[in-house]
């Protein structure tokens, strides 16, 4: 037997893997900033143009960074759970407006409704890439010593909120 | 039923994209080295939208950004290492089409070169097996032809 | 009312398959003459309802029946004609019934073209090939039916893919499936030998002209897809590593190295085991690409709508097929080893070497491809292996491959001594070394030593394939008598290794002596690159049948003497929302001009437009065309369609 079972151990391997992949999602990208400071920025707010919102200002907070954009389809997905979460007043959400015009981002806000703090305005897209923007929407939690703990890629749901976000808030809120 | 709703958006944003028109950019630099160590860069880096494509070939805005990005690094004297490590430092190994060399990927870069040692000892040692074999068998022929010749000389007398 | 009849030819078939499948094989086992002799009838039955199933598909394509979901997520009214039939498979229920009708067409050759097999191996053969149908058929019915209905009925369908909308790409998966599924006769095969017990050179003769032909359909497939790629995509690449390229190339690689592992068995009746399983890899690697491209386990441009249920049922089927035969070979191939005597020094030793190249080659790419994957399901991030490491890995072992061609064709077989090939061999090698450097230095720009490390080797393959074909006369009486004797399996042995050899070169010139420029072009600009003169003259509007364009065009001189006129384009499909770009090309011999527009500019009526100079990139679908041609004509060789003359 031996040798002539190698391959066959090899194939059992191949397959084992394989069954794994199949439960993974290889397009995912996970950020290399979990457990890491925040990217350091400095940015006009949306509403205020004149004043510069910068992460630090938060320190001693948790909070949700959701990157967002009018153009962006999939954002009108999660805005109601958003909106929802933003009157629960569990976790404040503060946005990063990616790659839009002022105008159209705050017409969106008007119809939609706006559950942030403060949405940081990115126009160009470079604060994006500091945080390694890929795709939109993208939802940060960052705790109070300003480190980014979690990421979530994608639109926020449901099942997202219950069993990821909200439950490591809430964690990272008890701690000191 | 995440999955299938992301693979069918992913897909339908690649299968929209589709393959197009690779960033026909006008890039200006000072010197074909520069413009050498730009097109190897967008070469080896992965567009993160389109994530089949490298920065060179992808039409996302995104590939678009980074490809200006990696220019103005390029034009800023900052060296190949540098402009990898900024990409990496935001995206992860993943955006580097090129893998690292690192305990990871060891058997990656190594395991090549260990299939084709592995493969030809092992390819040696059957010859070599073989060939003894071959030795023994022979051996004992002529043994054999020895003895009938001795058993002859013998009924001979 | 053809949809319903497409979907019951299929279930038809899918019970007349299982006949075939099982039948034969407990009638093989259990030597009962008449379930043997099910077999051949099953088959036609079978193919007969795959070919009704296929053709209402087909029709229902062409007629615009939107009612069939598959039809209308794949066509629409404005859609022509030949890709209204192409979009049968341009998706992946439809390429899965293509798969199955293969299948069931290579069965039905089979069956047609072996009398010389003996009914009981025969019978083993159209088993195991029914199970492979069973299994393709069984998932079309489950999780892929191409026949599903749509309620209520769109007026207007969404329509197929534009990059799919070629004639290139048109035939490409045809080529592609008819290489797979092909292999899948040296794989039952190789099963039915495991079963029976008995493995001779007889069995290895009937298996190579199928495997010849399959490589063949393959070998067309995959350079069609590059081919293809290169002028579609309008970025001059011609291979990317992606995954399903590789799950593409992979079981090519082992199709190469079982032909030559055949070779050696027949001739030698030894190697069986490595022929045997050599077998097995080819056909597993190909089912292997099928699960990669439809499971979504790896992103690739390739892949069909990925859907992981749909994956585990192909898992499913992979470990049975493969893990099964595997299995049956780690139990049986401890008996059919043979100790074959051979000389350190011989082309059975060249040959065997050979392999082993090839099977590190092949291990490595598929390294390479799931190793992201394995990080993965470990946990330990996310990363990506791409050109740059497969080129690395790639090109070095290509080199000891490349030296072996010429000559593992000129040793003897058994036993043979260096100084007899160092004798007929070193003028060869020098006439290649000094031809190559005479070629660099008095036409390349700037002598790149890994160029001229490729030239030389590409020059020794083809002079030494050249060298090999005069050998076999030189000592002849009548020579041109002796050539015309000379039978079909050498010629296209030497065929095809001369293709090698070509492929070589146009992989070598081309990867390291193209130009490409992004430049500004206002109408009456012009640039120069490579030697020629590009003379932008603007850009205006014009029309398709499903589509309007930007059309550019550009005048092409060199030295003052006109050379082509191209006219690139950029197409807005009306079904699609984005541009898609026509690239222009000039295609030669020696080089391709390539041209592709980019983006208006603000202001002169300005645009980008990328410019490419490609030195004899030709080259490399020429050679693969002729390797295809030589499995072709050594699988014409009159020694397979001689009757009965050797005991069974």
């Amino acid at each position: 037997m031996n040798r002539f079972a190698l391959p066959l151990g090899i194939f059992t391997l191949l397959v084992v893997l394989l069954a794994i992949g199949l439960s993974l999602d290889p397009r995912e990208v996970p950020s290399p900033f979990i457990g890491k400071p925040t990217p350091v920025f400095s940015l006009p707010a949306l509403y205020q143009p004149d004043q510069q919102f910068s992460p630090q200002q938060l320190e001693g907070k948790v909070w949700l960074f959701n990157v967002w954009a009018s153009w962006c389809v999939s954002c009108r997905q999660e805005h109601p759970l958003l909106m929802q979460l933003s009157k629960q007043n569990l976790v404040p959400i503060y946005g990063l407006n990616y790659k839009d015009e002022s105008n159209d981002a705050k017409q969106w806000l008007q119809q939609w409704g706006n559950p942030y703090q403060l949405s940081a305005h990115d126009l160009t897209g470079s604060v994006g890439i500091d945080w390694g923007v890929y795709g939109v929407p993208e939802t940060f939690v960052v705790d109070k010593a300003g480190v980014v703990r979690h990421k979530h890629i994608g639109p926020v749901t449901v099942d997202a909120l219950e069993n990821e976000l909200l439950p490591l808030v809430k964690k990272l809120q008890a701690e000191g | 039923m995440n999955i299938k709703f992301y693979s069918l958006l992913f897909i339908g944003l690649l299968v929209l994209s589709g393959k197009l028109f690779a960033g026909v950019e006008i890039q200006r630099f000072e010197n074909a080295q520069q413009q050498q160590q730009y097109k190897k860069l967008i070469d080896e880096l992965r567009c993160l939208v389109c994530q089949n494509q490298n920065l060179a070939d992808s039409d996302a805005e995104l590939a678009q950004d980074l490809r200006k990005k990696v220019a103005d690094m390029i034009v800023s004297n900052k060296s190949e290492d540098e402009i990898i490590d900024y990409m990496v430092a935001r995206y992860g190994d993943f955006v580097l089409y090129r893998p690292p060399f690192k305990l990871q990927t060891l058997l990656l870069w190594l395991g090549p070169f260990l299939i084709l040692v592995v493969a030809v000892l092992v390819l040696v040692k059957n010859i070599r097996a073989q060939q003894a074999k071959e030795k023994i068998t022979v051996a004992s022929a002529q043994k054999e032809k020895a003895r009938q010749i001795l058993e002859q000389k013998e009924g001979e007398k | 009312m053809i949809p319903e009849l497409g979907h019951f030819a299929l279930i038809l078939a899918l019970s007349l398959t299982v006949v075939q499948a099982v039948m034969p094989l407990v009638g093989a086992w259990k030597n009962i003459p008449e379930w043997i002799a099910i077999a051949r009838p099953s088959v036609w039955a079978q193919l007969l309802f795959m070919l009704v199933a296929f053709a209402c598909l087909t029709y229902s394509f062409i007629v615009h029946d939107f009612s069939v979901a598959y039809v209308a997520n794949n066509s629409n009214t404005e859609l022509p004609l030949l890709y209204r039939i192409s979009a049968v498979w341009g998706a992946h229920e439809g390429s899965l019934l293509l798969w199955a009708l293969a299948l069931s067409l290579w069965t039905g050759g089979v069956t047609v073209f072996s009398r010389n097999v003996p009914d009981r191996m025969l019978a083993r053969v159209i088993g195991v090939m029914g199970l492979v149908s069973i299994g393709f058929l069984l998932f079309m019915i489950l999780t892929s039916n191409p026949f599903d209905r749509l309620f209520p009925v769109p007026v207007q369908g969404r329509d197929l893919n534009p990059l799919l909308q070629d004639p290139g790409l048109a035939i490409h998966p045809p080529m592609l499936y008819m290489g797979y599924v092909g292999f899948s006769v040296a794989f039952a095969f190789a099963i039915a030998a495991m079963l029976g017990g008995k493995l001779d050179a007889a069995w290895a003769k009937w298996s190579r002209p199928w495997t010849n032909v399959a490589w063949m359909f393959l070998t067309f497939g995959i350079a069609l897809g590059s081919w293809w790629a290169y002028y579609e995509l309008g970025w001059g690449g011609w291979w990317f590593w992606d995954p399903v390229e590789n799950a593409s190339f992979m079981p090519w690689i082992m199709g190469t190295a079982l032909m030559h592992s055949l070779a050696v068995t027949e001739k030698r009746g030894s190697f069986k085991a490595w022929t045997v399983l050599l077998a097995i890899f080819a056909f597993s690697l190909s089912l292997l690409g099928t699960f990669l491209v439809r499971s979504g386990v790896l992103t690739s441009v390739h892949a069909f709508a990925t859907d992981p249920t749909r994956g585990v049922f192909i898992l499913m089927f992979l470990a049975f097929v493969v893990g099964g035969s595997l299995l049956l070979y780690a139990i049986r191939a401890p008996q059919i080893r043979t100790a074959s005597q051979f000389d350190v020094f011989s082309r059975d030793t060249a040959l065997l070497f050979n392999n082993v190249l090839l099977v590190v080659v092949t291990a490595s790419i598929l390294l390479g491809t799931l190793y992201p994957l394995a990080i993965d399901a470990l946990g330990a991030g996310k990363i990506s292996v791409g050109p740059p490491y497969f080129n690395s890995v790639f090109v070095p072992l290509t080199i000891p491959l490349a030296m072996l061609v010429g000559v593992g064709a000129l040793m003897r077989w058994k036993t043979d001594t260096p100084s007899r090939l160092v004798k007929k061999l070193w003028p060869v090698l020098l006439v290649s070394v000094v031809v190559a450097m005479v070629l660099m230095f008095s036409f390349a720009a700037e002598v790149k030593p890994m160029a001229l490390v490729g030239v030389v080797l590409a020059i020794w393959v083809m002079a030494s394939t050249i060298y090999g074909i005069w050998d076999r006369v030189k000592d002849k009486q009548k020579k041109i008598s002796a050539l015309i004797k000379a039978p079909l399996g050498f010629y296209g042995m030497s065929m095809a290794h001369f293709g090698v050899g070509v492929f070589i070169i146009g992989i070598t010139l081309t990867s390291l002596y193209s130009s490409e420029k992004d430049v500004r072009l206002a109408p009456g600009d012009n640039y120069q690159l490579g030697g020629y003169e590009f003379a932008f003259n603007g850009v205006q509007r014009a029309q398709g049948p499903n589509y309007v364009a930007h059309q550019g065009n550009l005048t092409v001189k060199r030295d003052g003497e006109l050379v082509a006129m191209l006219e690139p384009e950029k197409r807005f499909y009306r079904a699609q929302s984005n541009p898609m770009t026509e690239a222009a090309i000039d295609a030669g011999i020696t080089r391709d001009l390539f041209v592709a527009l980019g983006e208006e500019l603000k202001n002169d009526n300005a645009w980008s437009v990328r410019l490419y100079h490609k030195p004899f990139i030709r080259w490399i679908w020429m050679g693969a065309f002729l390797m295809g041609l030589g499995g072709l004509l050594a699988a014409c060789d009159k020694r397979y369609r001689v009757k009965n003359k050797e005991a069974a």
